[in-house]
């Protein structure tokens, strides 16, 4: 029964959290968006008290439930080791804590968190890991899926779908989401929840807690037959049977144990008396590990293989788009001109959404979910290369700008790393500056007479277009862009509808710190 | 065994489909006929016209020509990619429909050097060459937009017969003459003496009839018409169709009402093109199209547009491109055993109808592509055709207060970039303004751009 109802629970959350991560028209966000703040790293990233202080009375009440039901990557796990244990039972078997890995990697962790390596913080937390996942190899299918709904819509004449393009945001952060699922795979595989109980830093917290649990799984030695039942369906590996033991630290209440007992043993019960302290045993986890090493060399090659197959597939699909042109004959009618892609320029310092206040704070808060890279409808945000904010998003105009009506990252942000706000304080906010480069204008180099597309798409009237010649009193003079650096906010507009390529003339260089105009 | 290939299977399997089609919509749809209607027929269906009628021929009194009033217009074929994915004619569509034409006693060609990327002449040269070469009258032109330079002219008009594989060409246009004034003329054809060579070929029966293509305002065509003194037209092609015989909006174009009285005036033949306007005249805002099809059932709104410059006497020839086979068809079955519309049906085309279609802020753009390509690679026409086809069809939301707006704006951007890539899309246009002289029509092109680009913007931040 107590399984049941954690089995419902965890594929209720899986999936919506999963959605979140795949639904790009934020529609979803409104009414789910409140299951990626009651996640443990993002609450914590936020200084969300209320969520962090209700996580662990919920751990120090009924265990890390969380764990169980809301953390996806858990539940993902639990998921691809369920897929590996059909067919044969009790595959599980007890094994020791790993104490110096789980608690080495939890004061890295820590250590990282407070001095702001937030690549290795996003790295391990578990939240992040499957958002990047969900990203880079979900969500393209899904979107294949929907483009197909579209054209199907189209030739219907409906408007319900709208093609959304699929394109490669970071291929560094694609091979970290590959690795890290080949990874979660192959540990869940061969033993459940390794990862949780040895790599995991938000479990490791918990399991400060959980090992106090209120609530908790225990074994009556008067019942227990020593039939070794339930540690073979432990995928904790927590339960000592021998000794009639269970960790606690690493038990995450999945009730596996409760179910599989013949004998009604095991009963989840209010078990505050003294907490159960797990025993030492002999140490020959080493040697399980390297065979189950070796073993899932062959496995992890074709999951490998398969995932850079779609690795190949989303880059042949950045190449075509870009090939998208024809031949440009001068005497002839009809045909188009080839546009060439634009490429991104150098930026003084990096652009950050409208919302994340600074540079600094920003990096500190990010836990590089890519939430919002999956919800810009503009193709702005992607991934971070830069090491000091690997994964982290940043904003870039190839592709479209950030547009004056949009605050979709600001509102799915789950770690208030971007802070919500409206469209109105959107245009008031300064995220960067504009800057023209005039060996590359077409009108400064004078290529053309008129240009001023960038002035005539500025949402805050912050280019000014100007004489080229101060002297000239013609009554339609050559006129060149200028930016008012007091108006500009550093919306992209004036650079992603530059007609010079690849690199537009006028660019934008975000603000360390952001303010109001 | 008789042996019958799968083309030929499907194809009789289609056309058998496609008559129990149309019996079973003319059986559940029988129109209400309008006492004109049952005037003119009988009320019974009788034999098709398309196998029993006879094509309307009119006689040029230059030369005696019988020419065919529905003339092929040469600028719109279907296109297909080849292995290196460039567009080309897709040639086998061209020949059937070229095929089926001559057979119903279309003979009037119109070509140019430059329509569909270049490749229009070659492709009309190899469909016509299968036929015998007095079956058909071949007009093409002297398409030297780009250049003063006597040699190009000179290559684009041996191009002409090497593509054509003719070695006279029947109608001989000078293309597009209007907009550069008394002056472009001077540089295009004079000074360069391109026009005595024209002149001595027409003498020589190279170039059988030697006229011109008129795109502009009145002061510019009468310019032209004080050649005819020196030169002689033999015949002009001008734009004309019920919208522009009244309402054309005098500083871009003239009314065609007074085009026509003028070479009527003088016994010049004429050719029609753009009697469609573009094509928009096929597919009118709604209001029209209720009136159209209530004057008459079964008639297609393109038929309307038709008989409308058919009906007027001095007309040689209705040039019309016709792209796919229902499109000849239908145009086949205006023009065999053509009946000329009354006065009264004149009217209410020219005043009635353009009267509303007058009233809606479509651009005037017939999608010829001449602007095209633009150098920043926008699709200009397919922009105006997207807009045009939105405010005909009543899609544009006025204010964002009104009742449908969410599903007009979603209608009108989900569109938008199906239609067009979004980077050819008109917020890319900087005003270069190269496509502007290009336009036969005058459009502002860069001005309508930014108004489309404005009205886009509008909707995407809720602002209209």
């Amino acid at each position: 029964m107590l399984k049941k109802i954690r089995v419902i629970l965890a594929a209720l959350c899986f999936i919506a959290i999963t959605l979140l991560f795949l639904d790009f028209t934020g529609t979803l966000h409104g009414w789910l968006g409140w299951l990626a703040k009651i996640q443990f790293l993002p609450a914590v990233l936020a200084l969300n008290v209320a969520v962090i202080i209700g996580l662990l009375v919920l751990t120090i009440l009924f265990g890390r439930v969380y764990c169980s039901v809301i953390c996806p990557l858990g539940v993902f796990q639990d998921v691809v080791a369920n897929i590996s244990r059909k067919g044969k039972k009790g595959k599980y078997s007890y094994s020791k804590e790993l104490k110096l890995l789980r608690y080495g990697i939890w004061v890295l962790f820590v250590i990282a968190l407070v001095a702001g390596v937030n690549a290795f913080v996003a790295l391990l937390a578990p939240y992040s890991a499957w958002g990047r996942i969900v990203n880079n190899l979900l969500a393209p299918v899904y979107q294949w899926g929907n483009n197909l709904l579209a054209y199907l819509a189209e030739r219907k004449g409906s408007y319900a779908f709208y093609t959304k393009e699929v394109w490669l945001k970071s291929l560094p952060v694609f091979l970290v989401a590959v690795a890290t699922l080949v990874a979660l795979v192959i540990l869940a595989w061969k033993n459940g929840r390794t990862y949780c109980n040895t790599i995991c830093p938000v479990g490791t917290t918990l399991s400060f807690f959980s090992r106090f649990a209120m609530f908790r799984p225990v074994i009556d030695p008067d019942k227990c037959k020593g039939c070794h039942g339930c540690e073979k369906h432990c995928k904790a590996a927590c339960i000592d049977s021998s000794r009639k033991k269970i960790d606690y630290s690493r038990c995450v209440d999945c009730f596996n144990c409760i179910d599989s007992c013949k004998f009604g043993a095991i009963k989840y019960r209010f078990a505050w008396t003294r907490p159960a302290v797990p025993a030492a045993t002999p140490a020959t986890d080493k040697a399980v590990a390297d065979k189950t090493a070796v073993e899932n060399g062959r496995r992890a090659f074709l999951i490998g293989s398969a995932v850079a197959l779609t690795g190949l597939g989303l880059k042949a699909q950045e190449i075509t788009e870009e090939a998208d042109t024809t031949a440009f004959e001068k005497e002839n009618e009809g045909g188009f001109a080839t546009i060439i892609p634009k490429k991104v320029p150098q930026r003084s310092t990096p652009l950050t959404p409208f919302g994340s206040e600074s540079l600094k704070k920003f990096r500190n808060h990010c836990t590089a979910c890519q939430l919002c890279v999956s919800v810009c409808p503009n193709g702005v945000l992607r991934p971070s290369k830069d090491p000091a904010r690997f994964m982290q998003p940043e904003m870039s105009f190839e592709r479209g700008y950030c547009r004056p009506e949009c605050v979709k990252c600001s509102e799915v942000c789950p770690t208030r790393a971007i802070l919500k706000i409206t469209p109105e304080e959107k245009t008031t906010w300064k995220v960067g500056t504009a800057a023209v480069d005039y060996d590359l204008c077409i009108v400064a180099k004078g290529e053309v007479e008129e240009c001023g597309n960038c002035a005539r798409h500025c949402p805050v009237g912050a280019i000014k277009m100007v004489r080229k010649d101060p002297d000239e009193t013609a009554e339609h003079p050559v006129r060149i862009p200028t930016v008012n650096e007091a108006k500009c906010i550093g919306c992209g507009a004036c650079e992603n509808l530059c007609p010079a390529r690849p690199i537009s003339a006028i660019t934008v260089s975000g603000c360390e710190v952001h303010h109001t105009v | 065994m008789k042996k019958i290939d799968r083309r030929e299977f499907l194809k009789k399997t289609g056309e058998g489909a496609a008559a129990v089609g149309a019996v079973a919509l003319a059986a559940s749809c029988a129109p209400k006929k309008t006492a004109e209607n049952l005037a003119a027929g009988s009320g019974e269906k009788g034999p098709d016209v398309l196998e029993t009628g006879k094509m309307e021929l009119r006689t040029n009194p230059g030369n005696g020509d019988k020419v065919s009033l529905l003339g092929y217009g040469c600028m719109r074929f279907t296109m297909k990619k080849d292995a290196d994915g460039n567009d080309i004619i897709d040639q086998d569509n061209v020949n059937e429909l070229i095929d089926y034409a001559l057979a119903h006693g279309v003979n009037y060609f119109d070509t140019s050097p430059v329509y569909l990327q270049g490749q229009s002449e070659e492709a009309v040269g190899i469909a016509l060459s299968r036929h015998p070469r007095n079956d058909y009258f071949i007009a093409t032109k002297m398409s030297n937009f780009w250049s003063n330079d006597r040699s190009v002219a000179m290559k684009l008009y041996q191009d002409s017969f090497k593509y054509l594989k003719t070695d006279y060409i029947d109608y001989y246009l000078l293309h597009s003459l209007g907009r550069g004034g008394a002056e472009g003329f001077k540089a295009r054809f004079e000074d360069n003496g391109v026009m005595d060579f024209l002149l001595a070929e027409r003498e020589k029966g190279k170039i059988r009839q030697l006229g011109l293509s008129f795109h502009g305002n009145q002061e510019q065509f009468d310019q032209i018409m004080a050649l005819h003194e020196k030169y002689h037209w033999d015949f002009v092609q001008i734009q004309m169709n019920y919208f522009d015989w009244k309402h054309a909006d005098g500083k871009r174009n003239v009314n065609a009402e007074y085009l026509y009285q003028e070479l009527d005036k003088r016994g010049i033949p004429i050719v029609i093109m753009e009697p469609l306007q573009g094509g928009r005249l096929a597919n009118p805002v709604e209001g029209v199209v209720t009136m159209l099809k209530e004057h008459d059932p079964e008639a297609s709104n393109a038929s309307w547009a038709f008989k409308f410059v058919g009906s007027y006497p001095r007309i040689l020839t209705v040039l019309s491109g016709m792209v796919y086979k229902e499109h000849l068809e239908d145009n086949l079955r205006t023009f065999m055993d053509f009946k000329p519309l009354s006065e009264a049906e004149l009217s209410f085309l020219c005043d009635e109808c353009a009267g509303i279609i007058a009233n809606f802020p479509t651009v005037d753009c017939n999608d010829c592509k001449y602007c095209m390509p633009c150098p920043y690679g926008i699709d200009i026409p397919g922009i105006f055709k997207h807009y045009n086809s939105c405010v005909n069809g009543g899609l544009i939301a006025q204010s964002k207060d009104q009742e449908d707006y969410m599903k007009l704006r979603k209608a009108y951007l989900v569109s938008y970039d199906r239609a067009i890539p979004t980077l050819r899309q008109a917020n890319h246009c900087v005003h270069c303004k190269q496509c502007v002289s290009k336009c036969p029509q005058s459009i502002a092109i860069p001005h309508e751009l930014s108004r489309i680009d404005r009205y886009v913007e509008k909707l995407k931040q809720n602002t209209l």
